[in-house]
């Protein structure tokens, strides 16, 4: 009963709830065979539940979830999957490779240690207890754990907190290096560059549903704002009524500008101001972009 | 046989997990299991030193009385002193700490075949009831020069072994109630009084008549008879407290497997 088109897992209408609280709203998501997805969205807004669902952790109160083809809490379906969770506290007094060798006795064809050590970069901590690493080794560690089973899909939940720009980027390849296996990966991830490096497609989670759903440059036109910060003695108060200017304001000797068209403002602004100096503009940062894009669904939902 | 595991995996196509394998998984996860609590000092040297120390002082050393029966009484009390604990706290503790560090959560989300985490924790009590058992009868044959059959030693070891299991499922179920820290706290609460009340410490004749009425209701009790059938000193017949012990065992392991199914 496999579907044959290259659907690894998916969420179908999607419902959970927490008491009064509801997790999830009727979610639909669909995983693709050597895809990466970047699973992005606040806190609270349903991710860590869908991944939940997705591994058989919880059942859903309503809707259809799908992992290969069968109910996630088949032992079955779980032997193609791997997984790296957020905070898991691993056996302290385990070397690196006790851990790795139990977790390979899981699946029914593993890669090799000495393959897994290479893939995750960990070739050096093998004989290391767990409880002597660092914050940044433990993580790669349970990435290591995570890929040690040969899984078509992956699944990572802020895989890189913790770790330095060195290990991150060495993770980074190793995670491009699965996709191009053929690997499905699930990233959750805080950091807009992580999903922008690595992912294919974006889906933007808000209130238990996608609230975007489409590549890394859709998501990027979607919440094209920023923020102009420069020294000038230019009126703020006139400057907030120009076109594609949402917020002027004064911050000292400082003027605060949010625009939707920097290059735009930018220019407009250096004509007004030729002695304009320390010119900055920085693009929406992630918590920015949510909340302009939950913004948006609330005032649409309220116009509805 | 490696090699072509390894050509096959290579291509994407999904193969199931042979019976070796799965025997495999079972095996790597106790031995795990085993050494990862051996090797921790803050759990076998409380569950280690405690009854020894006990049996080296009250029997040992003070024992002026020359009862020869003293020793070996004592050998069974404080062997079943000595196996509840890594019972209850091995057992109790782990799950509870482990339902609250995200442990529990990723040994769910990994393909790992169903009962092994709680058979591999089974097992590693069972070595350390073990443990606890052979250093005692070290010290009752070394020391004490307790006068024992290897058939009798033997069955006490049986006994321990076995007899750790109640308290496994005892110890499971407080870990499916209390979350994290507290459960050190309310499995002591559980362990000491029980162990006094069951006469373990000193001998039910000498304590309050209330106390010796009560006593049928502690597992420690029923396990301490069978351990005194194991080492010749026992009255009666040892099946109904083997009987009791086994309801007990199974009572506890059907609540706590309802809640664990219940809450994670």
């Amino acid at each position: 009963m496999e579907h044959a088109v290259a659907e690894v897992a998916s969420l179908a209408g999607a419902v959970k709830r927490y008491g009064d609280l509801t997790a999830l709203d009727g979610l639909d998501l669909m995983l693709h065979r050597g895809e990466l997805l970047a699973l992005l969205g606040p806190n609270g807004a349903g991710k860590s539940t869908a991944i939940s669902l997705l591994l058989g952790l919880v059942r859903a109160d309503g809707g259809r979830v799908q992992l290969f083809g069968k109910d996630p809490q088949d032992i079955d379906a779980r032997r193609r999957v791997g997984v790296m969770l957020q905070s898991a506290v691993l056996p302290a007094t385990l070397s690196v490779a006790e851990l790795l060798r139990l977790t390979m006795s899981y699946y029914p064809a593993p890669r090799t240690l000495d393959e897994t050590a290479e893939l995750a970069g960990i070739g050096d901590l093998l004989s290391r207890r767990y409880a002597g690493l660092s914050g940044g080794q433990q993580r790669r560690v349970q990435f290591a754990m995570a890929l040690c089973g040969r899984p078509e899909l992956l699944f990572l939940d802020e895989p890189t907190v913790g770790m330095d720009i060195e290990a991150r980027q060495k993770l980074w390849a190793a995670i491009r290096r699965l996709v191009a296996e053929g690997c499905a990966i699930v990233l959750t991830t805080h950091y807009l560059e992580e999903a922008e490096a690595l992912a294919q497609r974006v889906v933007v989670l808000a209130k238990g549903r996608v609230l975007s759903d489409g590549s890394v440059q859709a998501l990027r036109a979607r919440v094209a704002r920023a923020r102009i910060r420069c020294l000038s003695d230019l009126d703020a108060q006139a400057i907030a009524q120009w076109s594609h200017v949402t917020s002027a304001t004064r911050e000292g000797t400082r003027l605060a500008i949010q625009t939707d068209a920097a290059e735009h403002v930018v220019r407009r602004l250096l004509d007004a101001d030729p002695a304009l100096s320390e010119l900055e503009v920085l693009r929406a940062g992630l918590a920015e972009a949510f909340t302009e894009l939950t913004r948006e669904t609330s005032t649409e939902q309220e116009a509805a | 046989m490696q090699t072509i595991d390894l050509a096959l995996a290579a291509a994407p196509t999904h193969q199931a997990m042979p019976l070796r394998r799965v025997l495999g998984a079972y095996l790597a996860e106790a031995r795990s299991e085993c050494l990862r609590y051996l090797r921790a000092p803050s759990f076998l040297l409380p569950v280690v030193l405690f009854p020894t120390m006990f049996y080296l002082l009250f029997g040992i050393v003070m024992n002026h009385a020359a009862d020869p029966h003293a020793l070996t009484y004592l050998l069974a009390s404080y062997g079943v002193f000595g196996v509840m604990s890594p019972g209850l706290f091995g057992f109790g503790v782990s799950l509870a700490m482990e339902r609250d560090n995200g442990l529990l959560t990723l040994k769910r989300a990994l393909p790992m075949p169903p009962g092994a985490y709680l058979l591999g924790k089974m097992l590693m009590a069972m070595v350390a009831a073990g443990v606890v058992i052979l250093l005692l009868l070290a010290m009752a044959f070394g020391l004490g020069h307790v006068q024992l059959t290897a058939g009798q030693a033997g069955l006490l070891l049986l006994t321990g072994m076995l007899g750790v299991l109640p308290f496994c499922a005892m110890g499971m179920f407080v870990g499916t109630l209390v979350k994290g820290q507290g459960a050190p706290g309310v499995l002591n609460l559980i362990y000491l009084p029980m162990s006094f009340m069951s006469g373990l410490w000193i001998p039910l004749s000498m304590l309050p008549s209330a106390l010796q009425h009560l006593s049928p209701v502690w597992p420690s009790t029923h396990l301490h008879q069978i351990a005194l059938h194991a080492v010749g000193l026992g009255q009666g017949s040892a099946w109904p407290h083997v009987l009791v012990l086994l309801v007990f065992g199974v009572g506890f392991s059907l609540l706590a497997a309802r809640r664990l199914r219940r809450i994670g």
